[in-house]
């Protein structure tokens, strides 16, 4: 300990003995944090993704072109033309610009299927653990049978019947991404349901609904966020995948997937096009694959070094 | 001393064939099940979309008369119920209707372009295997050296990686600059249709054909996209094997062999290696259902007539009854992958009970 003078707060987020609810689970995150510092490739992942967020929020300032603007007159420019720092695509427009844009696309997306996918498989998962029996057996047979579906063409198929459109992706990356997260949800509640806090607040008259949401639900959390991280890449990837097959954003929207389907056809001769929006997709999935390792590493020793 | 016997006995006593059967019962009661419910999925897909089955048939400028004889014809007026037993009744006979995109059967479709997927798909896995066994045991064995270190960025960036796109940049990079191997395409032009289809597979074909130039145009066509979709399951097969590998290598029987002497490749390779055999095959057989699935995005890429290019072409241009019955020959696949490699677990590793 090479610090000089003993910081307080730090002296009070790592008490042996914390003496307040707040203070122990303050500390909690505390420590946590303290593992995920020491993780060099996690804490790039994270500082990558910060990055990236404070990018998709400025984009209109840190942008050098109206994303949407064409010029046929400079089309394909190769990057570094006339202040086209990636070049421009078919239709004269700046890639920089457009990939920039396409960031707010891709952590919109993300963040819809995080919240929706994760919700759906809590509650199917936290109500077949609790209510048990038939109930039970039924939920997860469901859960297992879409978890045997490729999902890749599951969402291909959603989508063709719903049709194109970024909200349409998600709603169909979220119904084939649910099924893990039923799983431990449940797994979560099996174990608790049996503990004697839970008997306590039913003996104090609390009924299923509210046991489920306020004292099961917050536990299962931790190990569902851990998931949705690992899962975040997996995500992109889909969700990109979509867009490249013309299912997902439509033009002109500055969706990445959909900017190296429109790459492909240029793929020869004005590589630019294609390489730079791809390089977007897979440096944020590997971000996020970082991050999510570091964290299942933080808050799951016991998969830690696998 | 006592109790311990009476385990073992009890143990003996559990007749261990009886069991099978019973096994096997629930194994493939549990794949119909399954497969009910993707026929069900597919069905329901089938009803909420927002295309009108029988102008999807006889065209917008029929009659009211043809189209409510159509009407009937579909079986559209019976009950939904009856209607989902009526299709579960064509799938089971290889019915899946006619396609309107190439007016053929698409049970007829599926299997003129299914050899091309499973073609492209096994030889990825055989990269795969080939590859990221031997990457995953020699990972664990000199854990934390550079050798893991690269095997963990092989495995992070096959993770990562956008599959049409690294299919793209491969293209670009060993046809397009080196020109290393051929472009998109399962043959070159002059090749097309020379050789007899036999059994569909072009590698297999040209071979028996005698045709040595023809093979030699079909490799440097798949080798590519083999290759690339091979890195995604060396990613996952190389990371599953050396933790399985890690697993063993901790056990306490190698360290009763190393103090007996044994060499360290017997260690390895005699001892641990054949102890996570079963979880390796079954890791094998998911990584394979993961490639045919995967085979979507690069069969685009590399305009190859497999089963991805049919059911994303027909995607395009709304035609139903290739899309779904394209779903559920995938789907039907990847569950028999899944539960096979179940089935192989539960049966030949006593530790699984």
């Amino acid at each position: 300990m090479k610090m000089t003078d003993p910081s307080t707060l730090r002296a009070w987020l790592l008490a042996e003995a914390p003496t307040s609810r707040r203070q122990a689970r303050a500390s909690a995150w505390y420590v946590g944090w303290l593992n995920l510092r020491s993780n060099t490739l996690a804490m790039a992942g994270l500082i990558f993704l910060a990055l990236l967020l404070l990018a998709a929020v400025f984009a209109p300032f840190l942008a050098s072109h109206d994303p949407f603007a064409q010029d046929l007159g400079a089309r394909l420019l190769a990057p570094g033309t006339d202040g086209h720092l990636f070049g421009t695509d078919s239709l004269g427009r700046d890639i920089y610009s457009r990939v920039l844009y396409g960031a707010r696309i891709s952590i919109y997306i993300v963040l819809l299927v995080a919240l929706v996918a994760p919700l759906l498989g809590l509650i199917i998962g936290t109500v077949a653990g609790y209510a048990g029996g038939w109930l039970d057996v039924v939920l997860m047979r469901v859960t297992d049978i879409f978890l045997a579906f490729p999902r890749l063409i599951l969402a291909l198929a959603f989508v063709a019947a719903l049709g194109a459109g970024i909200e349409n992706a998600v709603l169909a990356i979220s119904l084939t991404a649910w099924p893990p997260y039923a799983r431990i949800a449940r797994a979560e509640t099996l174990t608790i349901r049996n503990s004697d806090f839970i008997h306590a607040i039913r003996l104090q008259g609390a009924g299923p609904v509210r046991i489920v949401m306020r004292h099961i639900w917050p536990l299962c959390i931790s190990s569902l966020v851990i998931r949705v991280t690992l899962d975040m890449a997996g995500i992109i990837l889909t969700a990109a995948g979509l867009g490249f097959l013309g299912l997902g954003a439509q033009p002109p929207s500055p969706e990445w997937g959909a900017m190296v389907s429109e790459g492909r056809k240029f793929i020869l001769d004005h590589w630019w096009v294609a390489t730079v929006p791809g390089l977007a997709i897979f440096s944020i999935s590997l971000a996020f694959n970082l991050l999510g390792d570091g964290l299942r590493d933080v808050l799951d020793p016991k998969e830690g070094g696998a | 001393m006592t109790q311990r016997s009476s385990v073992l006995q009890a143990a003996r006593r559990a007749p261990l064939a009886p069991r099978w059967p019973k096994k096997v019962a629930s194994t493939l009661l549990t794949m119909a099940v399954t497969v009910l419910g993707l026929l069900f999925v597919t069905f329901m897909i089938g009803r909420v979309m927002p295309i009108d089955p029988v102008l999807a048939v006889i065209g917008e400028r029929a009659t009211q008369a043809q189209y409510d004889a159509t009407f009937r014809e579909l079986g559209l007026d019976k009950s939904l119920v009856s209607q989902f037993f009526i299709y579960v009744r064509d799938v089971l006979h290889w019915d899946f209707g006619t396609s309107i995109r190439t007016g053929q059967q698409v049970s007829t479709d599926i299997a003129r372009v299914f050899p091309a997927t499973l073609e492209l798909a096994t030889l990825g896995t055989l990269i795969g295997v080939i590859i990221g066994v031997p990457l995953g045991v020699v990972a664990a064995v000199y854990r934390g050296s550079w050798i893991d270190q690269t095997a963990r960025v092989v495995g992070l960036v096959g993770y990562s990686m956008p599959i049409f796109w690294l299919g793209l940049m491969g293209l670009l990079i060993f046809y397009g600059i080196l020109g290393w191997v051929a472009g998109p395409g399962r043959l070159g032009v002059f090749y097309q249709g020379v050789v007899p289809t036999v059994t569909g597979l072009m590698l297999i074909d040209t071979l028996l054909a005698g045709e040595w130039t023809i093979f030699k145009d079909a490799f440097s066509h798949i080798i590519l996209p083999a290759s690339l979709l091979g890195y995604f399951s060396l990613a996952y097969i190389s990371r599953m094997t050396r933790s399985f590998m890690l697993e063993q290598l901790n056990a306490e029987y190698i360290t009763t062999a190393r103090v007996k002497g044994l060499s360290e490749w017997e260690v390895v390779w005699k001892h641990a290696f054949r102890n996570i055999r079963i979880q390796l095959i079954t890791v094998i057989a998911l990584a394979y259902a993961n490639l045919l699935e995967g085979s979507v995005l690069t069969e685009i890429i590399f305009a190859w007539p497999g089963l991805g290019s049919y059911i994303t072409t027909s995607l395009l241009s709304n035609d139903m009854n290739s899309v779904l019955g394209g779903t559920v020959v995938i789907g039907t696949i990847f569950v028999a992958l899944n539960i096979f490699s179940d089935l192989l677990y539960r049966f030949f590793d006593p530790r699984a009970k």
